[in-house]
């Protein structure tokens, strides 16, 4: 029979995995809402007609798998916690700094080189770990990386032609491919810097780094864009709830509906 | 034993018939068997489960055909219906009826193609030989790898000019 102090141990040991899972998969949603947010703006200002509806359609798929991650979030938060959490309440009712997306996520959405570029960035990335999650020891976590990687896929390709496309394209173009790497490349490394709960849900990013580097220089290779270093010092601190200054505008915008009228419905 | 275990399937049977009344919002000529995202139907000690699969993580129609599913139900008298969701195996237009295929063509949209051709992920892969809903013809051009729902590309006949939606492998 185990001692009452063994039991109270392994309490403590499953509430800790718990909650690193419940961690784990909010920074996974959230990072997928703030994009869909920012790529959102795009709205009936696109380029061409053709190209808003394909941004527009990338966001509303990120915007699902973000509700599949937070719909299974909020259960094991209800369970555990014994309060009632719903994708909603976790979207629309969290403080900034309990937010865990990535800065990348958050940026302002620029020009169109900006905001595609980001696209792939996070693309190549999410195509990346959703392939390594679709072995992890979470049956529900490995089904919704198994159905978000087929709508990831179409988001590689599109937004790796579109890098291709402006680099290798008019001076204009490529100018502004440039520019916009400049500035998105030091939010990249925050990727792969592991937080707790990234390494706790047996998640391995150096192996999502290198094949991230790899597929990230071959379309680079093709649009005539030299890659930056990689191990360059990196910004950081979405993980923790540590946002840039744009974060908390993006929640007024967001929140605001919500918190004003609490529970309202279209 | 046996005798129980063919009403059940009889049951079930009914039930099925009942699910093909419903439709996609999005696409009004498919019904919810047409597409393939009805899973399985069971029904247990404790009332009916139904499984079904959405076509794209974003898809704004699943609320509605769950909502429609239970309203479907209530209607022909049945009680305590659960209607689940699940992610695995994720949806695929394999699973599209041949009669889904026909109707979407009628109504003017390109079915997906028997033999997938564009879910590689080279880059810049020629266009997909989709034939147009309206004349028939090959000879057609891809506008957009995105359309009007998540579920669509955008095309255009270069014979007939036509401009048209084709369900997308996937």
């Amino acid at each position: 029979m185990n001692s009452p102090i063994t039991n109270k141990a392994t309490d403590q040991l499953i509430n800790q995995s718990t909650d690193q899972l419940i961690n784990f998969l909010l920074s996974l949603a959230d990072s997928n809402l703030i994009l869909a947010q920012r790529n959102g703006e795009w709205c009936g200002h696109g380029p061409v007609l053709e190209q808003d509806i394909a941004i527009t359609n990338i966001t509303l798929d990120i915007l699902g798998q973000g509700r599949n991650f937070y719909q299974y979030a909020a259960e094991l938060i209800s369970q555990s916690s014994g309060e009632p959490a719903t994708e909603d309440s976790l979207a629309y009712f969290r403080t900034e700094r309990e937010f865990k997306n990535l800065l990348l996520c958050e940026l302002p959405k620029g020009d169109w080189a900006q905001s595609v570029l980001r696209q792939f960035f996070y693309s190549i990335y999410t195509k990346g770990l959703y392939t390594q999650l679709l072995n992890s020891k979470d049956d529900r976590i490995a089904a919704i990386a198994e159905k978000s990687l087929k709508e990831v896929n179409y988001h590689v390709r599109w937004s790796s032609e579109w890098i291709i496309r402006m680099g290798d394209g008019t001076e204009e173009s490529n100018q502004r491919l440039k520019n916009a790497l400049k500035y998105l490349w030091p939010f990249t490394g925050e990727m792969f810097i592991p937080a707790d709960f990234e390494k706790d849900n047996g998640v391995d990013l150096s192996l999502v780094k290198n094949e991230w580097q790899k597929n990230v220089q071959n379309v680079f290779e093709e649009a005539t864009i030299a890659t930056p270093d990689i191990n360059m010092v990196m910004q950081s601190g979405g993980k923790q709830g540590i946002h840039t200054e744009y974060m908390g505008f993006i929640l007024a915008e967001m929140q605001y509906l919500q918190r004003t009228y609490p529970n309202a419905e279209w | 034993m046996q005798q129980q275990t063919i009403h059940i399937k009889q049951a079930e049977k009914k039930i099925w018939s009942l699910l093909a009344n419903i439709t996609d919002p999005e696409v009004p000529v498919l019904t919810i068997l047409d597409l393939g995202i009805v899973r399985s139907v069971e029904i247990t000690d404790t009332g009916i489960d139904i499984v079904i699969t959405p076509t794209y993580s974003g898809c704004p129609a699943m609320d509605m055909i769950a909502t429609n599913i239970r309203m479907e139900l209530l209607a022909a008298g049945y009680e305590k219906i659960s209607v689940k969701n699940i992610l695995s195996p994720a949806w695929t237009t394999e699973w599209m009826t041949q009669a889904g295929k026909e109707k979407l063509k009628a109504y003017g949209i390109a079915p997906p193609s028997d033999k997938q051709q564009v879910c590689s992920s080279g880059l810049f892969s020629p266009n997909e030989a989709i034939q147009c809903p309206q004349c028939n013809s090959y000879h057609t051009q891809r506008i957009s790898e995105f359309g009007s729902t998540a579920c669509k590309a955008l095309y255009q006949c270069i014979d007939c000019r036509e401009p048209f939606d084709y369900f997308k492998c996937h």
